[in-house]
């Protein structure tokens, strides 16, 4: 049970290959290994380990990664429809359940 | 009075081209462990923070290496434990009090704040060197190439737990793939349960009272007497609901069927009231029965689903995508199940 998997097909990580120069930051970054470099150049390994946290598109010197980063959070979600904002994870109130334990 | 409490874990201060530095210990005293203790249990949480700044461990001179921190104390805590018998600078960060990871999502724990922080602590004088180490749940928020441009210092990402900081170090700043990998083991959720159980307590509370109140109705009259008897009891399935969906939705995740947290709370709803039929605790009634049987996976359904934002996995389409499917669900069950409950008054 090392790795946990979420929902199949969902996540929004996109990659070009054509501009990665294989430094491998990606491949440092990520908390669940999608990235691996193999002869120079990035591989994704399994699209749907990824969390969308944003880690290897903000640190990609060429921009060759793209995911529209957010929390996966049912209660950020909840409070963001209400304020009409987009999910942040721990809202100001303390009491309120959140990702920041 | 807070402020002087917290400052117990300052032993000392050294005189560096930098200023006067605060010594800090790797071993936490009572006082820590105590406010370690309460942080898990949700007291306090957002206002245990370390001033920010620039901490020695050891004797560190001009060539030590410098690991940054979130101002979140159990973040600082963690570290400085981690770095036992090491000369270093701690560089902690203003993050609101919040830790790397959700600091960094939020971007707080990000590159600005980092390039500010060089500034003001004046690292360039402190040390002979150009890097800083930074813990690798910190990059969704910093961009090591930005850093790099705009304060001339290398963003070395550290691994992911702060216990692996001396391997990596001893490995020549080399993370094995399972220092890069965020877990979500049965601890890690265990620690997680305290958390779950404060977090709605305020809502069980509501809950119960509600539940108390239609519990006086009957067929002939009003009764507050009822509604206190009655309504005990189903409080009582109340909490075990809350207890169940709070403590063993997040300890038998993996186990759980299906992949979507709600549907993993909603089976381990139908768990609890298959356990609390053979037990006789539910029964007596057809109606209210069924009630429950509405009821009890709506509410650990919705439990669990807000445990997403606790594990290290789910990611925001994901959730949304659940969401989107889940939440009418529970409206809709939770909804037969408050009506079905309140005809079982009458009969
Ligand atoms: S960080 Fe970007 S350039 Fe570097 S290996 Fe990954 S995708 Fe390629
Ligand atoms: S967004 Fe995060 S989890 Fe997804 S591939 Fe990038 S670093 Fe990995």
């Amino acid at each position: 049970m090392e790795e946990q998997k979420y929902l199949k097909n969902v996540v929004t990580l996109e990659f070009y290959f054509i501009k990665c120069t294989g430094c491998g930051m990606c491949e440092t970054v990520c908390p669940h290994s999608v990235f691996e470099v193999k002869e120079g150049k990035a591989h994704i390994t399994e699209r749907d380990l990824c969390m969308e946290c944003g880690a290897c598109a903000k640190n990609c010197p060429t921009e060759a990664i793209r995911v529209k980063a957010g929390v996966g959070c049912a209660g950020a979600i909840i409070m963001g429809a209400l304020t009409g904002k987009e999910p942040t994870c721990g809202h100001s109130d303390d009491s309120k359940k959140s990702c920041c334990g | 009075m807070e402020e002087t409490i917290n400052k117990k874990y300052i032993i000392g201060f050294m005189d560096t081209e930098a200023g006067k530095i605060p010594k800090v210990p790797t071993a936490l005293n009572i006082v820590d462990k105590w406010g370690t203790f309460r942080v898990r249990w949700s007291f306090n949480r957002m206002g245990y923070t370390v001033t920010p700044g620039i901490y020695a461990v050891g004797n560190p001179n001009r060539d030590s290496l410098v690991l940054v921190s979130a101002n979140y104390k159990l973040s600082f805590d963690v570290l400085r434990q981690a770095i036992k018998g090491m000369d270093a600078y701690i560089m902690v960060i203003d993050t609101n009090g919040i830790n790397v990871w959700c600091a960094a999502g939020k971007g707080t724990f990000g590159t600005s704040e980092i390039v500010n922080r060089i500034e003001i602590t004046e690292l360039k004088k402190l040390v002979n060197h150009w890097n800083i180490i930074l813990p690798q749940l910190g990059a969704p928020g910093v961009s090591a190439y930005e850093v790099k441009r705009l304060s001339g210092f290398s963003v070395i990402y550290g691994p992911i737990r702060a216990v692996d900081i001396k391997a990596f170090i001893n490995a020549g700043m080399k993370a094995s793939k399972k220092m890069r990998q965020v877990r979500f083991s049965i601890y890690d959720r265990l620690l997680l349960v305290p958390m779950e159980i404060m977090s709605g307590l305020k809502y069980i509370l509501w809950a119960a009272f509600i539940t108390v109140l239609l519990s006086g109705f009957s067929k002939t009259v009003y009764s507050t007497t009822t509604a206190v008897i009655a309504g005990a009891h189903s409080v009582l399935i109340l909490i075990l609901a809350y207890l169940s969906g709070t403590i063993f939705g997040p300890l038998l995740l993996p186990w759980l069927p299906g992949r979507s947290f709600s549907f993993k709370g909603g089976i381990l709803g139908l768990l609890l009231f298959a356990i609390l039929c053979v037990t006789g605790f539910i029964g007596k009634n057809l109606i209210e029965s069924i009630a429950w049987l509405f009821l009890i996976p709506a509410i650990n359904s919705f439990i669990v689903m807000n445990f997403t934002g606790a594990s290290t996995y789910t990611s925001l389409s994901g959730v949304r995508k659940e969401m989107r499917i889940a939440v009418p669900l529970q409206v809709i069950f939770a909804f037969i199940g408050i009506v079905l409950y309140v005809i079982s008054r009458f009969i």
